[in-house]
This record gives structure tokens, C-alpha cells and sequence, in this order.
């Protein structure tokens, strides 16, 4: 129980992960592992806790979104003792995104890392990524696993308008613009594949925990 | 043939959307949860009028709703403190009420508070998408807001009719105090930031919508440096972004966000939150 005053210092699990309250119906599960969230993300939803509405996961953090009424303490000890799944070991879906990489800050990101447009495309297209978490815009995954050479930050001056397929790259993150919105992310590339369809079941095409191979189109 | 009940958009005021209890179970897809900004408003709308909690009603933003009826129906408004009439003549909110046949209902510009809920016996019968029929403005899922002749059909009433005439219900405060629990990242802050927000008598600003409230007063500023990984937010989180100044996050929030989120607003006084109007004060208060 967290008093008003006090302040509330988080439970430490075994496997390495702070559980903090997130008002009344959360729990904000930080996992300390590097990369470890997709494990108790499948975690937790193969185990379906008691009491647990949704589980949201985020770059470092998963947050349980618990039924009114739930016991938290209960939920918080139950998470705690979860084990987590290994990833590679039950690999999600493997999804090719073919590109088009003629994107208008590919040279900048050619300054930037030292590469030529081949080397940046070759980096791209060389390794299979993983979905870590989506947000921002329905449909838009933030995709892991990208080559530290690959690696850049955002345009000093975010895009009003970036269009709908463009590829970009964000720190150490890849990802696809499902739709037309603002964006700060280095645009390299473009795909003709939807990500996200409200007549598709589920409607986003990109999952956490999925697997994407970028592709020469 | 089966006649579809019908009620005709006449002016929406400044923004009015269809809500219901949102859309819970997308977040990990990057769709956030939506729903009636102020649940208890749209909760009691219903209850008035005999529908069931979920049933979709329509949303106000500080009044200006102007409909007109092609059937008889009866319905209910709540939340904010609005003039309202029916046919000319003034009624009573919080009350079941009937709206005949060629009738116009005029929503005011409330006196207090900021959203209004009109219910309709039968719930408004638009189509879902995901699962409700929630107007989610930040993501752009769900129904567009109303316009000037848009027909918005009414489904066929489950329950009961309802017993009650009144339902007692307090006007919106003019200097509401919100109760907060510490959030997830008070830790990022140092032993000054949680009296400051309490403390404080913050004001609203112009920049609140349904996504959130951003508030106006002295800067909150965390003493860790760098950047905090996208965490997912909820609704009632007060978080603190670069400008220092804290915003409280509404049914339209972000499905995850990258500054600290000092305080969380008790889900009892979300409504309370969802009614702030720019230029009013709000204070907080320890759960």
C-alpha cells in the first residue's frame, strides 16, 4: 500500500524486474534485461493473470491494465514469479516488407553514418528485425534489432507531412509509417505494403513479438 | 419495412462526437482506448433513459449542439451545465426526457463544466469499428465528429423504461480538487515536485482537448537527465513534459509517451478533470 507521503519504492522481482503501482488500475512492470520485454510480454499473455484486462507493451516497460476491483498485491506477487518465455525460441511470423529506397534524407543518413546508399540498403535489408512495441499511430511498429552502423538520430526539424509507407530510421529503431502524419524519424525508403487495415483481422499487420526482413523491391 | 429512427444534426457546436465506453484490448496495436471523456456523465445519460451503459451517446464540447427529431424518442443530457430546451421550452438535465417528432433540442453553452452527454432511449446506432463506436481523435478510429446533417440512426431500446424523474447530481466545481496517487516516475523528480503539484493552484490553458489538459503554474523539472524510453500512459496521468509544466492525459491519450508521469488522477475525479474549461483553476489533493 502507497501512502500519499511516502514514497513508494518499487518491488524487485527475480527476474530482474521493478513492479510500480500506475494508479488505481495499473502496474508498470519495468524489465532491467536488455531486450527482455517480447519474453514477458508472451509471458504474460500465455499466462492470462487474473484480474488482468490488457497488457500493453513499451520500450523497457509493460503496463497491466487490471479490472476495477482486482487485487493489485496479488496480481504484482503472480507477475513477479512469472517466468519468462525465450523469444527465439518460439520465433513469431516472419513478414518481408519490400522497399523502395529512394527516401529524401537517405544521403543525410549517408553523411551521418559514413555509409554509401548500397551499404545503408545492404545494413537494412541484412538481418531479421523484431517488432518491440506499437504506438504512435495505429499500426506503427517500432522494430529492434538494427545495426549499430545503421544507427541515427531523428531529422533536427520533424516532417509536418511524412506519407504513408515511408521507411525510417530513429535511434537504434526502424520503422514504417502506416498513414500520412507529422514524423521526426530520417526517411530512407518507401513499401507499398499496408500496415494497417481496419477490414484485416487483426488489422495491423506488424505484432510485438513478430519477425520483419526489409527487401530490395 | 421496418422504419429507421432517426435524429438530424442541425448544428454541432464547437466539436461533438459519439462515445461510448471505448475500445479496450488495441493499446498493443498502437490504438488507445477512446470513450466518453467524463465515463460518469455518459454512465448516468444512459441510466436515465434505460440503456445499457455501453450504448453509444453523443459528446459535447462547451454546448452549441443543435438536433432535430424524426421520430419520437426520449433522451437525457448530463455532464456540463447547459441551458437546454426542447420545442423552446427549457428543461431540467440529469432527467429523462421526451422528444417528439419534428422537435429541436438546443444545447447552451454550459455555465459550468465543458462536456455534455445526450442520450438517447435506444442508444445511437452508427457503425462500430473494433468494437465501439467511440470517436478516438488522436488515432482517427471511429466515427467522424458530427456535422450539420448528419442523420445518426437510434437502435431499438433494451431495458426497462426508466422510474426516475431527477437525478441529483452536483454542478461541475469552479475550482475542482483532484485527488492523485503518486505515479510511476515520481522517482525522477526531486523531494520538491510532489508538495509543488499539490500546492499549486494551477491554471487551465488554452491547449486542452480530448487528449489531454495542459496546465499553467511554476515548472515542475525532473532531476534525471536524458530521455525516458516510451512507457505507456493511462488515463489521468499527469505527466511532465520539456515545457515543465504538467498535462493530464484524457480518453484520448497517447498510447505511450517519452516524459515522466509524476501523478496519476484517481479514476474517481477523471470526469471532474474531463470537465476543465481554459481559464479555470484546478488544485490537487493526496488520495
Amino acid at each position: 500500500m502507497i501512502s500519499g507521503s511516502g514514497r513508494p519504492g518499487p518491488a524487485r522481482s527475480r527476474d530482474h524486474r521493478e513492479i510500480r503501482p500506475y494508479g488505481e488500475d495499473g502496474l508498470l512492470v519495468e524489465v532491467l534485461e536488455p531486450d527482455g520485454v517480447l519474453g514477458l510480454y508472451a509471458a504474460l499473455a500465455a499466462a492470462s493473470i487474473d484480474g488482468v484486462e490488457e497488457v500493453i507493451p513499451a520500450a523497457c516497460t509493460v503496463l497491466l491494465r487490471l479490472r476495477p476491483g482486482a487485487d493489485s498485491d496479488r496480481v504484482a506477487r503472480e507477475v513477479g514469479s512469472l517466468p519468462s518465455l525465450d523469444p527465439d525460441r518460439q520465433p513469431g511470423e516472419l513478414v518481408e516488407i519490400p522497399v523502395t529506397y529512394d527516401g529524401p534524407d537517405l544521403d543525410d543518413v549517408a553523411v551521418l553514418t559514413k555509409l554509401s546508399v548500397e551499404q545503408i540498403v545492404a545494413l537494412h535489408t541484412g538481418r531479421e528485425l523484431t517488432v518491440a512495441f506499437c504506438g504512435f499511430a495505429p499500426g506503427f511498429a517500432y522494430l529492434s534489432g538494427l545495426p549499430k552502423d545503421l544507427q541515427v538520430s531523428r531529422r533536427d526539424e520533424p516532417r509536418t507531412r511524412v506519407p504513408a509507407g515511408s521507411v525510417g530510421l530513429a535511434g537504434d529503431r526502424t520503422g514504417v509509417y502506416p498513414r500520412e502524419s507529422p514524423g521526426g524519424w530520417q526517411l530512407i525508403g518507401r513499401t507499398d505494403v499496408v500496415l494497417w487495415d481496419l477490414e484485416r483481422d487483426p488489422p495491423a499487420l506488424l505484432r510485438p513479438g513478430l519477425r520483419v526482413r526489409f527487401t530490395v523491391a | 419495412m421496418i422504419e429507421t429512427r432517426v435524429i438530424e444534426v442541425l448544428a454541432p457546436g464547437p466539436l461533438a462526437t459519439v462515445q461510448d465506453l471505448g475500445r479496450p484490448g488495441w493499446a498493443r496495436l498502437g490504438v488507445g482506448r477512446s470513450g466518453a471523456a467524463d465515463l460518469a456523465g455518459h454512465r448516468l445519460a444512459n441510466r436515465l433513459v434505460g440503456n445499457a451503459e455501453d450504448a453509444a451517446t453523443i459528446e459535447t464540447t462547451f454546448g452549441g449542439l443543435r438536433l432535430r427529431s424524426h421520430a419520437d424518442l426520449l433522451v437525457a443530457l448530463t455532464g456540463a451545465s447547459s441551458p437546454l430546451s426542447i420545442a423552446g421550452q427549457p428543461q431540467a438535465l440529469n432527467a429523462p426526457l421526451r422528444l417528439g417528432l419534428g422537435d429541436d433540442l438546443v444545447v447552451g453553452v454550459p455555465k459550468r463544466g465543458l462536456r455534455g452527454y445526450l442520450a438517447v432511449r435506444g442508444g445511437l446506432a452508427v457503425e462500430p469499428v473494433l468494437g465501439s463506436r467511440s470517436t478516438d481523435l488522436l488515432s482517427g478510429i471511429g466515427p467522424a465528429p458530427l456535422r450539420a446533417g448528419d442523420r445518426l440512426p437510434v437502435g431499438s431500446a433494451a431495458g426497462s423504461v426508466p422510474v426516475v424523474d431527477l437525478a441529483p447530481v452536483p454542478e461541475p466545481e469552479v475550482e475542482p480538487v483532484l485527488c492523485v496517487l503518486p505515479g510511476p516516475r515520481r522517482d525522477w523528480f526531486d523531494d520538491r515536485a510532489w508538495p509543488a503539484l499539490l500546492d499549486t493552484t494551477w491554471s487551465v490553458t488554452q491547449d486542452t482537448n480530448r487528449v489531454g489538459v495542459r496546465l499553467d503554474g511554476p515548472a515542475l523539472v525532473p532531476n534525471v537527465d536524458g530521455s525516458l524510453p516510451s512507457e505507456p500512459l493511462v488515463p489521468g496521468a499527469v505527466q511532465v513534459p520539456l515545457s515543465a509544466r504538467p498535462l493530464i492525459f484524457l480518453a484520448d491519450h497517447p498510447v505511450t509517451g517519452g516524459y515522466p508521469v509524476l501523478a496519476v488522477v484517481s479514476r474517481a475525479d477523471l470526469g471532474a478533470a474531463a470537465q476543465l474549461r481554459p481559464g479555470q483553476r484546478v488544485r490537487f489533493r493526496p488520495a
